[in-house]
């Protein structure tokens, strides 16, 4: 074992900065990141043990005890679990004779839970050893479940591959693009080397300008004009780097998964043009750990545009050196936190950092950086091609050119659309086929939670920002349990611990929705959780965290009647639930477990 | 060498050198605003949140963002208060903290703050969650029910080689400091002793010593959380 992890750490050149890549290393191949593997790790790498803990600790797909040779990871979010997860995960753990959370006695598979993977448009959607495997049925689950009984490879178990490059043969996905509107800036036909060439017609500061007059806002959902971030990191002096965030871990969002699948040259572009635009010369693209089965497709377009000179030395001639390193995540959503994903992309724990400095100033490795997302610098690429005027043409005064949004939930037509800027809620709802909509998550669980009443709003930053996360809820769920109890957990699950508001006012909060659900909550409980949601809003270090009591402030503003209608009408109640307390040991007595009535 | 600039603190004109925190910057002019994770001069956690304070209308944590010519700050207002009266309750409810049975009782910040903030009851559940204590190394107990993950000791106690000796575990709710067997047995008295002051409460305690200082004439017992940096400039 020891040769095997001293040759992975060698592969990364002994790099404690590498450490995200070597733990993934020693994960597929052992199964695990055992304290074993711990201790060659920190020595080979001179750190300390409690150093490589706290990475592995920190990710999702790392795991210290051995996962099963066929280890399944089922999305547990929402539109998973209304599209009938729990059937799915009823099934496996019939066929497997194990819970999630365990791994059969003969080490064959194991079942965990896992947060969105970004499948949100095919669900139930599971990753097996890195392939995977969407629209799940109970009859499906019987089949893989066979095959993995029988010991067959999870890229041998099926070969309807889905539209587009998913059936490229570095590819083999079953996954769909389910690609329904294009728009004139990302999904239209894309010249390649277009945007790029004008680019380099121009001297650097021009190119800002160009993305200055586009208006260009980040598309991640915080929409920082990108021109600006560009222009603050040009300014810098020194090593620089470019970083693209394929790390969207919102749930409810999927368009960076088609963008890279369908348009990932144009992604490259974009960061081939960010790095001449700021003077840096090494870029990287942080994948998160879902989309690995794209990694081959990505690194092999890497290699096509080297060979046809749009990267690496001298590019196209004009002197300019760029390359790019893929650099993969291990589940946490915090990552997509730009100085999260900094942090992680230097293997250290995917915490945010605290401003001033900014990125700009001081990145990756402490150098100047910029961090945009896969959507921004398709958009860049485009823009640099037709013309920072052209961009700004379209969509609203505010929120120029289009965006990409990603629609799931109760919808006829789930799937990626590219919009302008400016359309509303309600011809949204019509594009893609939904009726009886009770409320609409914009922009995912950070973002608010609508009612029908206010489907007039539009989707522009200046209304309804989104990072491209559209959820319809119908009128049949229920969406305290079904929604606002499920974003609770995933925030419970996915802060990153390190500031004291987020950690812990999200644990109580999740408790006190709970309470609600469950029918123990009085009005009193209900104006608490109102008030305490705006503590996290105002003290809170980073975005993520800020917004992370979003799913009960929102709903507790725009749908009170549905807490209203579950609350006990009394001025005291417990937390303490004596009943459930009892419950265990009634049941060893054989005693009945009611307490009083 | 660095540049003065001047701005106001709750109307109080204040000066300090560009660059330096608000919580810094504040002390030099005798006002406390409290704080858990922050110690001068050393990389700023900004984690505990406490030290939020309104700088030009705007909540930020005075331990990470630097003075400004002409800012103003705004530190006890009646909402900024309450604020850090739920931050101090929320600790407490979070881990499990029983002052009366702590060594480190009256040399403690978060019961300084208790104090200060006349917390009675928290308005928060308790989570009574279960934690373990960590007695494995020669010279110090980790006792992590007190731990409120402030990182003063992942950022300052580190082996002679500068590799780190207390690091996080996990995330979210299942986040504990991780202490590393091999360097903390190489640790000298004088760096388990620096690692027990530094700790804001009772979670880093020193072995073999106990209560050497009597309850009655520690830090916080006849002094409220403060007062030494408020009277320093009266």
């Amino acid at each position: 074992m020891k040769e095997k992890i001293i040759s992975i750490i060698e592969a990364y050149g002994k790099d404690a900065s590498r450490l995200m890549d070597i733990l993934s290393g020693v994960q597929s191949e052992f199964g695990c990141v055992s304290d074993e593997a711990v201790v060659v790790i920190a020595e080979q790498l001179h750190i300390s043990e409690v150093d490589v803990i706290q990475t592995r600790s920190f990710y999702h797909f790392f795991t210290s005890k051995p996962v099963g040779k066929y280890a399944v990871y089922l999305n547990n979010s929402v539109v998973s679990c209304m599209m009938g997860m729990a059937d799915v995960a009823d099934e496996f753990e019939k066929q497997l004779g194990v819970k999630f959370g365990e791994r059969t006695a003969d080490d064959l598979a194991s079942l965990h839970y896992t947060a969105c993977i970004g499948m949100s448009d095919q669900e139930p959607a599971a990753i097996i050893n890195d392939v995977v495997f969407t629209s799940l049925t109970r009859d499906k689950v019987k089949k893989i479940t066979a095959e993995i009984q029988a010991g067959k490879a999870v890229d041998e178990m099926f070969t309807d591959y889905g539209d587009g490059n998913n059936s490229n043969p570095l590819i083999k996905a079953m996954v769909r693009n389910n690609l329904r509107k294009t728009g004139p800036v990302v999904f239209d036909a894309y010249q390649s080397g277009a945007g790029l060439a004008k680019a380099f017609g121009m001297d650097s500061k021009a190119v800002i300008a160009e993305v200055k007059e586009s208006n260009l806002r980040g598309r991640g959902g915080a929409g920082f004009p990108t021109g600006m971030k560009w222009d603050f990191c040009s300014r810098e002096a020194g090593d620089k780097y470019v970083l693209c965030n394929a790390d969207e871990g919102e749930p409810g969002t999927f368009k960076d998964r088609v963008l890279l699948t369908e348009r990932a040259e144009m992604v490259f572009e974009g960061m081939v043009i960010g790095g001449y635009a700021i003077g840096a010369h090494e870029g990287i693209l942080y994948l998160r750990k879902e989309y690995k089965y794209l990694k081959a497709h990505l690194e092999n377009v890497l290699k096509e545009m080297q060979a046809k000179n749009l990267l690496g030395k001298n590019i196209l001639g004009k002197g300019f050196d760029f390359d790019i390193r893929i650099q993969l995540g291990a589940g946490a959503y915090i990552c997509g936190e730009e100085s999260a994903l900094i942090e992680s992309s230097e293997g250290k724990r995917g915490e945010p950092r605290n401003r001033p400095p900014f990125p700009a100033q001081k990145g990756y490795k402490n150098k100047p950086s910029i961090v945009n997302n896969v959507e921004t610098f398709c958009s860049a690429a485009r823009i640099l091609d037709k013309g920072g005027a052209w961009h700004k043409a379209i969509g609203t005064m505010e929120s120029s050119g289009t965006k990409v949004i990603s629609i799931s939930g109760d919808c006829h037509a789930p799937g990626v659309y590219e919009i302008e800027w400016g359309m509303s809620i309600k011809e949204m709802l019509e594009m893609v086929g939904a009726q009886d909509v009770q409320a609409v998550q914009v922009a995912g669980p950070s973002g608010i939670c609508i009612q029908p009443s206010q489907f007039d709003r539009k989707i522009a930053l200046e209304d309804l920002p989104t990072g491209g996360s559209m959820i319809v809820v119908g009128k049949k769920r229920d969406l305290l349990k079904d929604v606002v109890l499920n974003f609770m957990e995933f925030f419970a699950d996915e802060s990153c611990g390190s500031c004291v508001t987020c950690r812990s006012f999200n644990m109580i909060l999740k408790k006190a929705i709970e309470k609600v659900v469950e029918g123990h909550a009085i009005q009193k409980d209900v104006d608490d959780m109102a008030a305490w949601s705006e503590i996290i809003r105002k003290t809170t270090r980073c975005g993520l965290g800020q917004t992370s009591a979003n799913p009960i402030a929102t709903t507790i503003k725009n749908f009170r009647e549905l807490y209203d209608a579950r609350v006990k009408n009394l001025d005291y109640q417990s937390d303490f639930d004596l009943q459930k307390a009892v419950l265990e040991s009634c049941e060893v007595v054989g005693r009945a477990a009611k307490v009083h009535e | 060498m660095s540049e003065t600039v001047k701005f106001t603190i709750d109307g109080k004109e204040c000066q300090g050198k560009k660059g330096q925190y608000i919580v810094d910057a504040a002390t030099d002019n005798g006002i406390y605003i409290p704080v858990l994770c922050h110690m001068r001069d050393v990389v700023p956690a900004g984690s505990c949140r406490i030290c939020t304070v309104n700088v030009n209308g705007r909540k930020m944590a005075a331990c990470t963002t630097p003075v400004e010519e002409g800012i103003t700050v705004e530190c006890n207002t009646p909402e900024l208060t309450d604020i850090r009266k739920a931050i101090v309750e929320m600790l407490f409810v979070e881990g499990n903290h029983f002052c009366p049975a702590c060594e480190k009782s009256g040399n403690c910040d978060l019961q300084g703050l208790g104090y200060k903030y006349q917390m009675m009851v928290p308005r928060f559940p308790y989570a009574f969650e279960r934690r373990e204590i960590d007695a494995t190394s020669p010279k110090i107990f980790l006792e992590r029910n007190r731990c409120i993950f402030c990182k003063r000791c992942v950022r300052m106690i580190k082996d002679s080689e500068g590799r780190s000796i207390f690091a996080f575990k996990g995330r979210g709710k299942t986040l504990e400091i991780n202490i590393d067997g091999k360097l903390a047995a190489t640790m000298s008295d004088e760096l388990a002793q620096k690692a027990m002051d530094i700790c804001p409460v009772g979670c880093i305690l020193k072995k073999e010593v106990g209560f050497s200082i009597p309850i009655g004439s520690r830090k916080y017992d006849k002094n409220v959380i403060g007062s030494e940096i408020e009277n320093s400039h009266q």
